[in-house]
């Protein structure tokens, strides 16, 4: 954990900034780092379905905090700009946003926070809900991560009936692809994916030989991490946290970091 | 759970969002997390007009109990309009 004293400096940049995303158009993203030369290891993470919102700039924020060059791009940029809420509403209403521009934007992400002369070169990828499920299939699409968590990302296991153009594979059918260890987070209660979804997910993991880690919380449904509404589970959140930057510490490299 | 459970109809008509009246084109229906409403799924509505950008947008985010209350509201409303539709034109 963040090995944080009341007698040492800290400092913090965090802003807007733009980068080129899949196929090399610009989209603007969320970026923060801690003060100080580095190196640092890095974290793409990827929004949640309400948008890209004030609470992913909290948690972009928070990874910075705890010693990471964070990034959060807005895969919803092509669809025009407003409100998190009216932009997450005309992403649903519009058959939700393609698979390819999302590997695209998060592969992208990686390489700018490689190219930074503050970079380990180790990045990481987080994302919660569909974001979840876009972590893991960045993960396996790309091999530009050291490590990846996937928080209770729905549609992972994705019947053919499910399928759209904009999500035209299950990602479950890339997991032999996958590139790097894989930290999951699940609730009990949750329906999608439920704890059958999950052990779907586990076996294919368990065939292919993968580096895996899952924890299930019960009591726990959808979205246990986000404080602002009724799906927060204080527990489960706070070990989940926990649990996620002892597996980004492990697999990044974040010992001797220069901050 | 993210569902993408969406439904989509076009429509006409009016609706006022926070930039005043718009004319509605379509409707987006959806049962996933709401922006607002303190529940973890709602059945959520959006009248919308794509053109006129994301803001022409008036959402509700009901219960699915809410949802089916106003849906038997709506359609118990249509019968007595067509009943009385029916009766102005025999009375002439």
């Amino acid at each position: 954990m963040h090995p944080y004293t009341t007698d040492m400096y800290e400092g913090m940049l965090a802003e807007t900034i733009m980068l080129p995303g899949h196929n090399g158009e610009i989209i603007n993203a969320y970026y923060a780092r801690p003060l100080g030369p580095g190196p640092f290891p890095g974290v793409v993470l990827i929004h949640h379905m309400p948008g890209w919102d004030e609470l992913y700039r909290e948690f972009t924020r928070k990874f910075a905090h705890h010693g990471y060059l964070a990034i959060s791009p807005n895969i919803y940029f092509r669809f025009g700009h407003g409100s998190p809420d009216d932009m997450s509403a005309k992403v649903r209403g519009s058959g939700g946003v393609p698979d390819v521009s999302v590997v695209g934007d998060i592969d992208a992400s990686a390489r700018f926070l490689k190219s930074l002369p503050l970079s380990n070169r180790k990045v990481g990828v987080f994302g919660t809900c569909s974001g979840g499920r876009q972590a893991f299939l960045v993960a396996c699409k790309t091999k530009s991560f050291d490590a990846a968590v996937n928080c209770w990302g729905g549609n992972v296991v994705q019947p053919k009936e499910k399928l759209t153009p904009a999500q035209p594979v299950a990602p479950i059918d890339y997991t032999k692809d996958l590139s790097c260890p894989l930290l999951g987070l699940f609730g009990e209660e949750d329906k999608n994916p439920t704890p059958e979804n999950v052990r779907q997910l586990e076996e294919e993991l368990k065939k292919y030989g993968k580096n895996y880690e899952f924890h299930m919380y019960p009591g726990a449904g959808h979205g246990f991490f986000y404080y602002p509404s009724v799906a927060y589970r204080p527990e489960a959140a706070v070990d989940g946290w926990k649990k996620m930057f002892t597996f980004f510490e492990k697999n990044l490299e974040t010992s001797g970091r220069g901050r | 759970m993210c569902t993408g459970i969406v439904e989509t109809a076009e429509v006409s008509g009016s609706a006022k969002g926070p930039r005043g009246w718009f004319k509605l084109e379509q409707v987006n229906v959806s049962y996933d997390h709401p922006s607002d409403a303190p529940l973890e799924h709602a059945l959520n509505i959006d009248f919308v007009n794509q053109k006129e950008g994301p803001s022409a947008r008036l959402a509700v985010e009901l219960s699915p109990e809410s949802a089916r209350k106003l849906v038997n509201a709506i359609l118990t409303t249509l019968s007595y309009a067509a009943s009385a539709v029916s009766d102005a034109s025999i009375r002439g």
